[in-house]
């Protein structure tokens, strides 16, 4: 049995906050990262250590990379769309440029990108669309379709920036509020898009019942579905044993694995998608 | 005078004798690959493994993990691969690395810890044995070993009993009691060579948006910081009452000054463990910043440093 490993690219370091802006419901951090923002691909994480020397908060927080690129200037950067949620989120958002954070990145796996034009439908719930603009440039620029569906509580948490919106082809939104788009969840607009626009793989990133939901009409369409899921993590870099799902491996057997090594993003055909706090029957070592 | 004093940051783990005495905390560093890519494994005093079992384990359901106030809590149920994959796969791999190398390992019974002593005894390259006693007895409702005197000498002299040769054992016990000094003086008679204190203390945090538990199996175990000060008692008890019997401290050791309480308490080393969450080289600025706090304060050998806060007061 072969182990995977963490992120070969991965380092640690203080990364400056070059800027720091608010929108909508989230900020739009710019971090500079010298080398790291070109082994960076769409899908990888970052985990960042919050609340500063002393800090009650032990745990680093994971973010999805929003973009990461060096600029023409030489610099690299890596930006990041944090919701300020959580008490380490909010510190994070309230850094000022100038300000250093300490990061470990790139971490986890990246979307897998077919090398021939594909016709790709890209997924995203709340600020789960962060990596995906990312990845629907990386597909434009290999000549694929791409079409968009964000899905969120209300319109604030709709993340859609104007220049992500020049990146696809058609961007569907549903809210489930009604204040934006279609109201409702995105699994109500899926099939017809599918149907109609004939969907060969779908790429998601959201909260866990979404991404369960994909992967049933994904299945069902015979597409394939890959998905950057949300486990809550206490280390990012596969030392804790905290941030496991249960999925199968390449020999049949599933086994509860790391999603911040074999993940965040996955086969979601491979997940076993539960909502009970219970290990599913037939995993390994059960 | 211009010396060249050359500080001895050695320690010894009974009869070995390690480089430096910051180790890893069993099951807070995955495989050791993890931390590999951060630095060489072989800087470290040594490698504790996490806690092997005789067969694959899948852990617990999530949510196995909830932060809390300089701390955590977890319950992640001793995931692994079981001894044989583990013995295949994981120590050569140690080895290859130049690690030093403490195997942890954990029963559900008393027969389980015999068993894997066995599957050990005849290993090479391992320099000690962790003994975690802090999981639940199964021929017993569940009562974990190190929370009963009887049971915690039934598992240790086990071990003891099969493991051969000199390899040391170290019992590794549970703060969840309430005289601790006399479960390490029962553990120590049934053949432990030293004692590795403490692992987690049962918590629980409840979820107040959705009124349950917040983890899958509802208590978990604490670490972090919030525990520094249990360690250091615990750890200053047992050495007052025990005090030639090697101690591996650990207990939110998060910076060489935490080390450096754990070590004044009694501690021969020191492991570290949710730290290493927050800073995947934290046991690498550890072991600098208790050197230099070592140097700094006059002691020549780290070992003159162990339970100095011990000293009679003059
Ligand atoms: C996620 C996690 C997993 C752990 N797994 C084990 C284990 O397998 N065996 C063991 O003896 N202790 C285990 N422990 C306990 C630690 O080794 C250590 O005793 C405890 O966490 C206190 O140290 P710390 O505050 O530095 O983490 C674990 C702790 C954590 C946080």
């Amino acid at each position: 049995m072969e182990m995977p490993t963490i992120n070969s690219r991965a380092k640690q370091m203080d990364a400056e906050v070059i800027s720091n802006k608010r929108l909508g419901a989230y900020n739009h951090i710019v971090l500079a990262v010298n080398e790291i923002a070109t082994y960076a691909k769409p899908g990888n994480f970052v985990a960042i250590s919050v609340g500063g020397p002393g800090s009650s908060m032990v745990l680093r927080r994971a973010f999805a990379i929003y973009r990461a690129q060096i600029r023409p200037d030489g610099q690299g950067v890596m930006e990041l769309v944090v919701a300020p949620h959580g008490n380490g989120s909010k510190w994070l958002a309230s850094r000022e440029p100038g300000e250093s954070v300490n990061i470990v990145a790139p971490l986890g796996t990246a979307f897998g990108i077919p090398t021939e034009p594909v016709r790709a439908l890209l997924i995203g719930g709340g600020y789960g669309s962060a990596p995906l603009f990312a990845l629907a440039e990386n597909l434009k620029a290999k000549g694929s379709r791409v079409d968009m569906v964000l899905g969120a509580s209300t319109a604030a948490k709709i993340y859609a920036p104007l220049e992500g919106k020049r990146s696809v082809n058609s961007m569907t939104i549903t809210t489930d509020d009604g204040s934006a788009g279609t109201q409702g969840r995105v699994s109500d607009v899926l099939p017809s898009i599918i149907e109609q626009n004939q969907i060969e793989i779908i790429y998601s990133c959201g909260p866990m019942a979404m991404l369960s939901a994909i992967t049933d009409i994904a299945n069902r369409y015979g597409v394939m579905h890959q998905c950057s899921v949300e486990e809550s993590m206490a280390c990012g870099i596969g030392v804790c044993m905290t941030c496991v799902l249960p999925v199968e491996g390449r020999d049949g057997i599933t086994r509860m694995v790391r999603t911040c090594i074999e993940g965040p993003v996955m086969d979601g055909s491979k997940v076993t998608w539960s909502k009970s706090r219970e290990i599913p029957d037939g995993v390994w070592g059960k | 005078m211009e010396s060249n004093v050359t500080f001895d940051y050695s320690t010894a783990l009974a009869d070995r004798r390690i480089p430096n005495p910051i180790l890893t905390a069993s099951g807070t560093a995955g495989s050791g690959k993890e931390l590999a890519q951060f630095f060489p494994l072989s800087d470290i005093g040594a490698v504790v493994t996490k806690s092997i079992m005789l067969k694959p384990r899948s852990g617990r359901a999530t949510p196995r993990m909830a932060e809390t106030p300089s701390g955590m809590l977890n319950s992640i149920g001793l995931q692994g691969p079981g001894i044989d994959i583990f013995l295949e796969n994981d120590i050569p791999w140690l080895a290859s690395q130049g690690a030093r190398i403490i195997v942890s390992i954990a029963g559900e019974t008393v027969e389980d810890y015999a068993v894997l002593a066995r599957k050990l005894r005849a290993v090479p390259g391992i320099t000690a044995l962790e003994v975690n006693i802090s999981c639940p007895n199964v021929e017993n409702r569940g009562q974990v070993f190190a929370c009963n005197p009887t049971t915690a000498r039934e598992a240790i002299s086990a071990v003891r009993r099969n493991i051969g040769g000199e390899l040391p054992i170290f019992a590794k016990l549970s703060p969840d009691v309430t005289d601790i000094v006399s479960i390490a003086t029962e553990v120590v008679d049934a053949g432990a060579d030293g004692l590795a204190l403490i692992n987690t203390i049962l918590g629980m945090v409840i979820d107040t948006n959705t009124m349950f538990p917040r983890l899958s199996q509802k208590t978990g175990g604490l670490s972090g910081p919030a525990i520094r000060p249990v360690a250091v008692r615990a750890i200053y008890q047992v050495h007052a009452a025990l005090p030639n019997i090697p101690i591996i401290g650990m207990g939110g050791v998060a910076s060489g000054r935490d080390a450096f309480e754990l070590v004044l308490a009694g501690a021969s080393a020191i492991s570290v463990g949710t730290a290493t969450f927050g800073n995947p080289t934290a046991a690498i600025s550890i072991k600098q910043e208790l050197e230099s706090i070592l140097i700094e304060k006059g002691f020549a050998t780290f070992h003159q440093a162990i339970g100095f806060a011990h000293r009679e007061e003059i």
